[in-house]
């Protein structure tokens, strides 16, 4: 499969960030053609192009706006979530820092299929610093053109945008999480239902749709539904971007249409395993995804395919480990990670996550006892499903693959009380732990 | 007033010194002030408060929290909760550059360990610590959303990514 140019068209242009490159590219002309017809008109036609939410859910977008309730006297908000904090993801940066007049024209045309009240947020990671600039720049220029304000290009519409910046914490990439975080709260998700289409953000209406998603919305006015389709498969539509890290020789963000062959992208578009070493595995959705090992990469990329082979495609941040790679050290730091982030809300979350990244810890320190493999499974089983958001699930996903898979891995650690002969651990034990 | 600790820099081992008062410069408050007509609430103004405020002074002391709690008509320990749960508010003062080391997976297997290892070395500091002459403060960050161009290490507001120990190392000498 080659790779495509279509979300990121502009991306690489001189000047790509600025209003000028981006209208004489044919930007704007999607915003001036849905202003024409019908919110309803623009939903139909979303849910049409079977465009699934690229957030990492998958959910269908035209469904997920759907749900709004028809009476609600109250005003609808639509919220960008560009918290983009899931481990092995960097995509939605592309068109945040190269494109950002793109995410503006998606959220406008958004705004107005859902009759949005008139204002919109964007939820931008708070170490984004550059790109909340960027967007804040690309929001004056908006707003100077007349495509954003009161009255947007006689249309009757009124929006404006505010950049909303987080301050460190994954969780607020939740929806429920960051609807609290934009309240002003501390970011802990909230019990579903009511789902924010019902009861959201200020107590209103709310959609939350991912940047990517709301990038595509332009693209799927400008050339309608059909042409969205024609990209990868039934039910898993349209053209995606895929995050590679790791162990790759030329790792980066590549556009492919949906469901490109892990395998290929791998070894074809970036370059094969870094010092050829023969590849040990892959988590393909972000850092909350089931490992794959090689044997199981010969699939495609879509939402359907990876629940199939039991991971999932979340935001298709892909990171691949070579066979340098202590899966036990590789484990151990996904597990810290979730340990850091959990919110503190739901005790089998808080305590479990802490009590994995310690079970791991010591078995990386040669203090591993006999039965802790079969322990981290158990406690896996008993976080997931077990919490409020999806925050448990996830921390779970990575430990429960790697001791089923790479088990043997796992029992000669704990017995020789060291790595596998080949394999090295990329931490350092003997530095001062630093405090959460 | 009371204090905990007297001695303690954290914003959390102590009470606001009350008998201080402190305000917002300005230009700073004229951006509060536009940031309230961006939301329908006055609390929902606090997350980007905050973050005005330590741009202002480089943390977020007890005393800020008690001035921005009166500001946007919050109890002080509502603010306390959310400058403890968020990672990017500096609970004690910083170095004048604060150097982040991402050593999430993607960075990890890419020696950012040794990186972090690096830093902390070559200055004689424990994580999380500033150095004496208050230039530098190290700390490990989770992913940064760079893992394309891992490792990478954020130094204030500024990505440095496909760091290395040599890069770094070069750096750490140029901030002043």
């Amino acid at each position: 499969m080659e790779p495509i140019r279509v979300l990121t068209k502009n991306v690489g242009k001189p000047g790509s960030a600025s209003i000028d490159t981006y209208i004489s590219g044919g930007g704007y002309e999607s915003l001036k053609k849905a202003l024409k017809s019908t919110p309803d008109e623009l939903v139909q036609l979303v849910k049409d192009s079977e465009m699934r939410g690229r957030g990492g859910a998958g959910f269908p977008t035209g469904m997920k706006w759907s749900f709004l309730p028809k009476d609600s006297p109250k005003p609808r908000y639509l919220l960008c979530n560009a918290d983009e904090s899931e481990p092995g993801t960097f995509k939605d940066r592309v068109i945040i820092e190269h494109d950002p007049h793109l995410l503006i024209e998606g959220m406008i045309i958004s705004a107005f299929a859902i009759r949005s009240c008139p204002m919109s947020y964007i939820y931008i990671r708070g170490e984004f610093h550059h790109g909340a600039m960027v967007l804040n720049r690309a929001l004056d220029e908006a707003r100077a053109k007349g495509f954003l304000g009161k009255n947007i290009l006689g249309s009757g519409f009124d929006l404006d945008i505010t950049v909303h910046r987080g301050a460190g914490a994954y969780i607020c990439g939740e929806e429920m999480g960051l609807i609290e975080s934009i309240e002003g709260h501390r970011g802990q998700p909230r019990v579903k239902p009511p789902f924010p289409a019902v009861v959201g953000v200020f107590g209103s209406p709310t959609i939350v749709n991912n940047v990517e998603t709301l990038s595509c919305v332009p693209l799927i006015v400008e050339h309608g539904a059909e042409w969205f389709k024609s990209f990868g498969q039934p039910k898993n539509t349209g053209p995606k971007l895929y995050c590679v890290s790791g162990h790759v020789k030329k790792p980066g963000v590549y556009e492919f249409p949906m469901g490109v062959n892990l395998q290929e992208l791998i070894y074809e578009h970036c370059g094969g395993i870094t010092d050829d070493l023969p590849l040990k595995a892959v988590i393909p959705g972000g850092g909350s995804a089931p490992m794959l090992t090689p044997a199981e990469i010969d699939l495609p990329m879509n939402f359907d395919a990876l629940m199939k082979a039991g991971t999932m495609f979340g935001s298709a941040g892909i990171i691949v480990m070579n066979s340098s790679t202590c899966i036990v050290d590789a484990t151990w730091r996904m597990a810290k990670f979730f340990a850091h982030e959990s919110c503190g809300q739901c005790t089998p979350c808080r305590e479990g996550t802490n009590w994995m990244e310690t079970i791991l810890d010591r078995i990386e320190r040669g203090g591993g006892r006999p039965q802790d493999a079969d322990l981290l499974f158990d406690m896996t089983d008993n976080i997931g499903g077990k919490s409020l958001c999806a925050l448990g699930d996830a921390a779970c996903g990575p430990v429960a693959s790697a001791v089923k898979k790479f088990r043997d891995e796992f029992i000669y650690h704990i017995e020789h009380k060291g790595c596998l002969p080949g394999t090295k651990r990329y931490r350092r034990l003997d530095m001062p732990v630093g405090a959460h | 007033m009371a204090h905990l600790q007297p001695d303690s820099p954290y914003a959390t081992e102590r009470f606001a010194d009350t008998t201080k008062t402190i305000a917002f410069s300005p230009e700073a408050k004229a951006k509060f002030d536009a940031l309230l007509e961006r939301y329908p609430t006055k609390e929902a103004a606090l997350l980007p408060a905050l973050h005005l405020a330590q741009e202002e002074i480089g943390w977020v002391s007890p005393e800020v929290m008690v001035y921005l709690a009166g500001l946007l008509d919050l109890e002080p320990a509502k603010v306390l909760g959310v400058v403890t749960f968020y990672n990017m508010y500096n609970q004690r003062p910083v170095g004048r550059h604060h150097v982040q080391v991402c050593t999430n997976l993607s960075c990890m297997i890419r020696n950012a360990y040794d990186i972090y290892d690096r830093c902390l070395s070559k200055l004689g500091i424990h994580p999380g610590e500033t150095t004496k002459d208050g230039r530098i403060t190290v700390t490990e960050v989770e992913c940064l959303g760079s893992c394309g161009t891992a490792p990478v290490v954020q130094i204030n507001n500024d990505y440095h990514e496909n760091a290395s120990v040599e890069s770094i190392d070069t750096l750490l000498d140029t901030l002043k």
